[in-house]
């Protein structure tokens, strides 16, 4: 909440001469500016709870109803690139309150370069969502336009930690021609042969799934499943933006020796929001990637 | 200036001091105008629909029907219904009445105003661009798959209107919270401030829910994926549930902070202190719980289990107790009062009047079998525009007669005042009682056109939506006239316990000149250091 009150209290200064230079003119004292902005940020996290509990309603209630169609389309999903994610993200966690901890103490310095930490996290984790968008869009399961399911062509996928690192910074793995066909051909027999995974598997309904997998309402379900999957990584994607835009703002304003051991409720606050936007992700990670992963 | 002392509209002239101002008071003004202006767009398109019913064949075209009563309905509900009471009356007033300088976050505060006018120019250029017919509801998979005409544009509108209600509520609750002045204890709050915390509970855990609603029917719209289209395996009612788990709060986020107005209007109209003043403040609150879940009783008839129907037509009834509660102890306040009859008073008994037909009413409509034969009849629309424009338009108006003298310096007309008061009120009735009986009889909602046999039943309600114009009309005018004519308002012209009547009419910007100490209860008149001067003087003389 980048809005918070800023100004100095310009005219006021005067009457009270030991005011703080950042006490805004109709708090009585920081302790009571600093109460309000924490209780402001914590009520604005619960109407965050309730819009991403929205969007996690609507995912129940479909995966309730198409569950074997939400697993298939999870099974896209690269469990290594969400994994990935999941630990940047807390890592980003972890210096965002090594900021806030550096804030409290008044070490300018550190609170720079840990805010800046939290920045770099934060971008590698919107890196890998855009090489997992643009898998999606190159497969052809983004939900608008020209959606194919069973997929044709995938994409590659990091099949261990060496792979991922190299295609994070855009250099094709090693190996390209044979994980890239070694990984459709991991794929493709386990949705096309049924009676294997029939046996594996155990359940007989199986059978049933791959049948009714050549149905175009089949597809329609995988489809909404990846209309979910974009809705909410988006407006998650969105809200992480949003956070490295403030990071920023911060880092600058840290920089300039804005914040001291008195005046530092803005980094507390952001840390709230990125803490809270982290968690959100632990959320969505299990959702979304790790629908019947032994299917 | 001209001699008069500083207060909060004379502190700094010129458009950019009223567009980046951070006074509460002062945003609250702009809200006022702007507000104003949608009213009057609404009602201009209320009056379209009453004309088109004049006759059973109808004057417009059905689908330019369709969109005349959307546009009707989104504007009133979005951009006047929901911040009409809390964005004017509470915003300027919460902070004064607590004994605190502003809200919390002024900038915020101006934000949401900002976040209102855009909301505005969305939903105004969709309604220029050839308008909206889904109805206020934006139903699926209508408004996803079939309707052409400019939802997006609309849903847009709304999502950015929530985000203007949701500022304003965490202003309130953190100011409430962190900023009540010394001896301003939660027990001592004036009941208005208790019906704007409930409301701001209810605006912060229900409008998220309406902006990510919205969110997934444009882009559903967008995508067409059948999320909300039964023919690709969707589900058009879960659209339902979670449009009505915000819009059914959001009637009380429409008609508590009325409820708090009116308890203001009653306590200091007949100078006494509000009867079990703590059942009233937590009825509010009770209200804002208990409406959280009684949404499903807006699909008894929507694929809905009766199970699950006769769970929430229980909740349902359940609303009733805290609202009639309130109701009871509010005539009970009464008694034995020493009642004035001044407008204020009026708009106070006409919203019990009007309220309790429009609640009692409600109550039939949570009995499954009656909800079966009336719902989406003209019974519904005579039921919530009685508990709209009877309660909180009843309640905001006679809010702004009590506090126009605080708010601007000037005071009303009084005998002009009454006549509108009153002339409001008969039209009121004669518009919206007859569409009890149509709905009664079979009128469904939404209809340009009807079987000749209702037609003297819609001739009369169009009557009355002709006299509850001019009576709107009145006092718009008058209100426009006292701001040059009026009498000069006193800091006190009701002799009311409240803090804002301990500051001078307008205030000055900073509210305060010191820091007010509250040593009495919120309604208690003999003990206000002020008033037992006055009446001490009163003796002596």
């Amino acid at each position: 909440m980048s809005t918070i009150e800023t100004d100095t209290a310009h005219g006021h200064g005067g009457a009270h001469a030991d005011r703080h230079p950042n006490l805004v003119h109709h708090f009585d004292d920081m302790e009571q500016q600093r109460e309000a902005g924490t209780l402001g940020m914590w009520w604005f996290l619960l109407t965050e709870i309730m819009f991403f509990g929205g969007m996690i309603l609507a995912y129940t209630v479909y995966r309730h109803m198409y569950f074997d169609a939400f697993a298939h389309g999870s099974n896209v999903l690269s469990i290594w690139w969400g994994a990935f994610n999941t630990v940047v993200l807390i890592g980003s966690s972890l210096t965002m309150a090594m900021a806030v901890w550096h804030a409290q103490h008044g070490n300018s310095k550190k609170i720079v370069f840990f805010l800046l930490f939290t920045i770099v996290l934060g971008s590698i984790f919107l890196r890998v969502k855009y090489i997992e968008y643009h898998d999606k869009f190159t497969e052809h399961v983004f939900p608008a336009g020209s959606f194919q399911w069973p997929i044709v062509h995938e994409s590659n996928r990091p099949n261990n930690l060496g792979d991922l690192l190299l295609m994070l910074v855009w250099i094709e793995p090693l190996n390209t021609d044979q994980s890239a066909s070694g990984a459709v051909a991991e794929k493709a027999p386990a949705m096309e042969k049924a009676p294997t995974a029939e046996m594996e598997q155990g359940p007989a309904m199986r059978g049933e799934i791959d049948r009714t997998m050549q149905d175009q309402s089949f597809a329609g379900h995988v489809r909404m499943y990846f209309w979910l999957y974009f809705v909410m990584t988006g407006f998650h994607a969105l809200h992480m933006v949003i956070g490295i835009g403030l990071l920023l703002v911060l880092a600058w304003q840290a920089n300039r020796g804005k914040f001291s051991k008195e005046y530092h409720s803005y980094i507390e606050l952001t840390g709230l929001y990125w803490h809270f936007v982290d968690i959100v992700w632990i959320f969505l990670f299990p959702l979304l990637y790790l629908v019947d992963r032994h299917l | 200036m001209n001699g008069e002392p500083l207060n909060y509209l004379n502190n700094g002239h010129g458009i950019r001091s009223w567009l980046l101002t951070k006074d509460h008071k002062r945003i609250a003004i702009l809200y006022l105008i702007s507000v104003a202006f949608f009213f009057s767009v609404g009602g201009v398109y209320a009056l379209l629909i009453r004309i088109n019913l004049l006759t059973p064949g109808g004057v417009f075209e059905p689908d330019t029907y369709n969109r005349i009563f959307t546009t009707h309905g989104v504007i009133m509900v979005f951009l006047f219904l929901v911040p009409a009471v809390p964005a004017i009356l509470g915003n300027f007033l919460l902070p004064i009445m607590i004994g605190a300088k502003d809200l919390a976050f002024p900038k915020i505060n101006l934000l949401s105003w900002y976040c209102y006018v855009f909301a505005g120019i969305f939903l105004v250029v969709a309604i220029v661009a050839g308008g909206v017919d889904t109805g206020w509801t934006f139903y699926t998979p209508y408004s996803t798959s079939y309707s052409n005409s400019n939802v997006l544009l609309a849903g847009i509108g709304i999502f950015i209107a929530g985000f203007s209600s949701i500022l304003t509520g965490i202003n309130f609750i953190v100011t409430v919270h962190t900023m009540r002045a010394p001896g301003m204890t939660w027990f001592r709050l004036p009941l208005f401030i208790w019906a704007h915390y409930a409301t701001a509970l209810v605006i912060m855990l229900g409008t998220p829910v309406l902006a990510i609603t919205v969110s997934l029917m444009a882009l559903e719209r967008v995508a067409h994926v059948g999320i909300f289209d039964p023919a690709m395996g969707g589900d058009p009612v879960l659209f339902q549930h979670m449009f009505w788990f915000y819009s059914h709060p959001a009637v009380y986020i429409m008609v508590l902070p009325a409820m708090g107005v009116v308890s203001e209007l009653i306590a200091n109209m007949s100078r006494k202190n509000i009867f079990g003043y703590k059942f009233v403040a937590m009825s509010s609150l009770a209200i804002a719980v208990f409406g959280f879940l009684v949404w499903g009783h807006h699909l008894f008839v929507a694929t809905q289990s009766v199970y699950l129907g006769i769970i929430f037509s229980f909740l349902s009834y359940a609303v009733a107790i805290p609202s009639a509660i309130k109701v009871f102890n509010w005539t009970a306040t009464l008694f034995r009062g020493s009642i004035s009859y001044d407008t204020p008073m009026l708009y106070a008994l006409g919203f019990i009047f009007l309220f309790l037909i429009g609640g009692l009413t409600g109550l039939f409509l949570a009995a499954l079998g009656i909800d079966v034969h009336v719902t989406d009849t003209y019974f519904v629309i005579a039921h919530f525009h009685y508990v709209m424009v009877g309660g909180s338009l009843m309640g905001f108006l006679g809010g702004m007669h009590l506090w126009w003298g605080k708010m601007t310096g000037r005071m009303y007309p009084e005998f002009w005042a009454r006549a509108a008061t009153i002339v409001q009120f008969v039209g009121f009735n004669l518009t919206f009682f007859p569409q009890f009986i149509l709905g009664y009889l079979g009128m469904p909602r939404r209809y340009a056109a009807y079987p000749p046999e209702f037609q003297t039943l819609h001739v009369l309600s169009t009557a009355g939506a002709s006299i509850l114009g001019f009576g709107v009309a009145m006092t718009i005018f008058y209100f426009i006239w006292s701001l040059k004519y009026g009498k000069r308002a006193p800091a006190d012209p009701w002799g009311a316990p409240g803090l804002e009547w301990r500051i001078p009419s307008p205030p000055p910007t900073e509210n305060f000149t010191e820091l007010p100490v509250v040593t009495w209860e919120a309604y208690e008149f003999a003990s206000v250091p002020e008033l037992k001067e006055a009446e001490a003087a009163a003796s002596n003389g």
